[in-house]
């Protein structure tokens, strides 16, 4: 089979994949090395494909054979579909040409489970150690570990990888128990925990031995999908929440379902992927790690899922008017960040622009305040803006309104109202 | 009465502009380089460059604001309308203000520069990933099209991800290229370039890289709107995956890429 074959194949059957990002580790070139990571902390994306998402890495799988039978996954040993298997020569040099040519920011590497998880890993190793000692490449590399392999393997990829990642693959155990029967909660806990605690002494060795070498310094990540088992808005972010405490995650990644096999655990192959609804995940994802909500906050008990017309920044906002109006020229820097239309760009910058005189409701925009948002929410020297009458309900409208969404579909959605 | 102030186009040039209008207690009613050609009525003097001149604007900029100095030498890279006229009002503003002037964001002798400057960053961000380059010979060869000066920005980047290569990266707008070999690098004006046909070798990549392009886009989520707005066409020609067939036909008889100047600048750090 030829490399471009083996491209294709292996590309297809990875592609479902969320995690195509780079960031967390900054590491200047070296002489005698090819490549950096100081705009992979940037997260910079190469391209875009037609489907609009980022593409930053060389994301492919090592081989689609594998042992198990995960219903939800176009791998999984009962379905009939071309198999193929990258050598790590193979893999490796299409890395380092694919670098080269600046197509890609690096490599992110996956694979199904051949023969075991132990000879799976030892493959993938090969392939990381070929990059870093062969070729010398000093690039980003997210690989992600085999669920069941032993923790020296684990230990060795994370030496050679800039980041690691075990997915979680659903957001609750009922749904791994029907959906994919090989693998267990805690198995999959297992090597989490394990990362958590050898980065933990890593970065204890690292202030002693300035040199010690670096256990994946971007850290771990993890993605589930959305959409394939009955779990609410609400149980996915507590979940995310319980990850980012308790493992110091970088990254939760969603992935809405793409109906790929007909069984009748699972949606109905003409389902459409839930990309608002992961789209409202990603937001909120947001808001817990930079913008100091708690997911208690954003949903409740008896409302459980996001407001699609709304995204859930609004939708918290208009559920407390008791927080508002809040002062542009003396709120702190927390409170200004819970204000619709303000991002954490625009809210240092506001802090750093009123320390040269008092700002008005015309400065805001200039500063990268959204408006059409904002308005209903701020005030400047007490004021609301120039002729502005709302009510809860016209709030709501302009909300609405205000709403840009990337996907097509969605839009038909606010023209509703 | 109000002179038009001709130079060589030179960053140099401008500041020995601002410091003649300082000298002189004139300000401008606009700026010329040498081979802008448009009629005026008023009447155009001739600034020469001189170091010592240049210098002494930058120092007086620098005393109040080292971010002041990163907005002008920034702005000078920008595509702004009337980018001379812009970063003169903000050098004036400056002396007169002070550092804080910096500070006043939506000031009309700011706003415009501070944006200016935003659209120029944002376009280097884009093109750290939206470059692309081809093994000709052993060099790296890359062209762009962007709207700014990217390159003395992309410069470090690239100089410092491909230390061990020998680097030339073409702007066909601004008509200027990088070379970079042996950690030493030069930016110089280049009229005529013609990137060579690639070898099988290098052709192959390419169809490799394309494929993958094609592949890793998922159907059921077919979205060319979200495509466009975060990667605007205006990108797309100088990308591998968008070229049309022919781009991806090696040719036997390989050329060699342009010699690099005499002349290349140690160092290969910003
Ligand atoms: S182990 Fe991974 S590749 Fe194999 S069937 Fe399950 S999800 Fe798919």
């Amino acid at each position: 089979m030829t490399v471009m074959d083996k491209l294709t194949i292996l590309t297809d059957a990875a592609k479902y994949d969320a995690a195509c990002t780079s960031s967390g580790a900054r590491r200047g070139s070296k002489k005698g090395y090819i490549g950096n990571t100081s705009s992979s902390v940037a997260g910079c994306c190469h391209t875009f494909s037609a489907d609009g998402r980022c593409v930053t890495l060389l994301k492919v799988l090592m081989t689609n054979c594998c042992i198990y039978d995960c219903k939800y996954c176009v791998n999984r040993c009962s379905n009939d579909t071309r198999r193929a298997v990258f050598t790590p020569e193979e893999l490796s040099e299409l890395t380092i040409e694919f670098y080269r040519r600046n197509y890609i920011e690096g490599l992110f590497l996956s694979s199904g489970v051949l023969r075991d998880p132990d000879y799976t890993m030892e493959r993938m190793i090969q392939v990381l150690h070929l990059l870093r000692n062969t070729y010398r490449f000093n690039g980003y590399i997210h690989a992600k570990t085999i669920p069941g392999a032993s923790p020296e393997l684990v230990e060795r990829l994370g030496m050679l990888a800039d980041r690691l990642s075990v997915n979680i693959e659903l957001p609750s155990e009922a749904g791994l128990k029907a959906l994919a029967p090989n693998k267990t909660k805690s198995a999959i806990l297992q090597p989490m925990k394990q990362i958590r605690n050898t980065l933990t002494e890593n970065k204890q060795e690292l202030v002693k031995y300035r040199h010690a070498p670096k256990f994946a310094p971007a850290g771990q990540s993890t993605q589930m999908i959305i959409g394939a088992t009955p779990d609410s808005d609400r149980h996915i972010l507590r979940l995310t929440q319980g990850l980012y405490d308790t493992y110091r995650l970088k990254r939760v990644f969603f992935s809405a379902y793409v109906p790929v096999v007909e069984n009748s655990l699972l949606p109905t192959p003409d389902t459409k992927p839930p990309l608002l609804r992961e789209h409202r995940l990603y937001q909120a994802d947001w808001l817990l790690r930079f913008y100091g909500f708690r997911a208690e906050e954003l949903l409740t008990d008896q409302d459980p899922n996001f407001n699609p017309l709304i995204d859930p920044k609004c939708n918290w906002a208009l559920r407390h008017p008791e927080f508002f109006p809040v002062e542009v020229n003396t709120a702190a820097y927390e409170d200004l960040l819970r204000v619709p239309g303000v991002g954490t760009i625009s809210a240092r910058r506001i802090l750093y622009a009123r320390r040269g005189g008092t700002l008005y409701h015309e400065d805001l925009k200039k500063l990268g305040v959204v408006m059409k948002r904002a308005q209903y929410f701020l005030v400047c020297k007490g004021k609301i803006i120039d002729g502005l009458r709302f009510s809860q309900d016209t709030v709501l409208r302009g909300l609405i309104a205000a709403e840009k969404l990337p996907m097509p579909e969605i839009e038909q959605l606010t023209l509703f109202n | 009465m109000d002179t038009v102030y001709r130079y060589d186009g030179s960053f140099e040039g401008f500041l020995c502009c601002v410091f003649e209008s300082y000298v002189n207690k004139e300000s401008p009613a606009a700026f010329q380089t040498a081979e802008d050609l448009n009629p005026t009525l008023f009447p155009i003097q001739w600034v020469e460059s001189n170091e010592a001149h240049a210098q002494r604007i930058l120092r007086s900029i620098n005393r109040r604001s080292a971010y002041a100095l990163e907005l002008v030498e920034k702005g000078f890279l920008t595509c702004a309308e009337e980018r001379e006229m812009m970063l003169y009002r903000f050098i004036r503003a400056l002396y007169d203000f002070g550092p804080d002037l910096v500070r006043r964001l939506s000031d009309e002798a700011v706003h415009p520069l501070v944006k200016a400057v935003r659209h120029l960053d944002g376009e280097v961000h884009l093109l750290r990933g939206f470059t692309r380059f081809s093994d000709l010979g052993g060099a790296l060869v890359g062209e762009i099209a962007p709207k700014n000066r990217a390159l003395p920005l992309l410069r470090p980047h690239f100089c410092s991800r491909f230390y061990n290569e020998r680097l030339i990266l073409y702007d066909r707008t601004h008509r200027e290229a990088l070379f970079y070999r042996d950690g030493k690098w030069c930016i110089a004006p280049l009229e005529h370039f013609e990137i060579a046909r690639p070898s099988e070798r290098e052709a192959q990549f390419r169809r490799l890289w394309k494929r993958f392009y094609d592949t890793v886009a998922i159907a059921e989520r077919y979205n060319p709107k979200c495509r466009r707005t975060q990667m605007p066409m205006r990108y797309w020609g100088t990308m591998t995956e968008f070229q049309d067939e022919s781009y991806f036909e090696a040719t036997p008889a390989a050329v060699e890429p342009p010699p690099a100047p005499a002349a290349l600048k140690e160092g290969w750090r910003a």
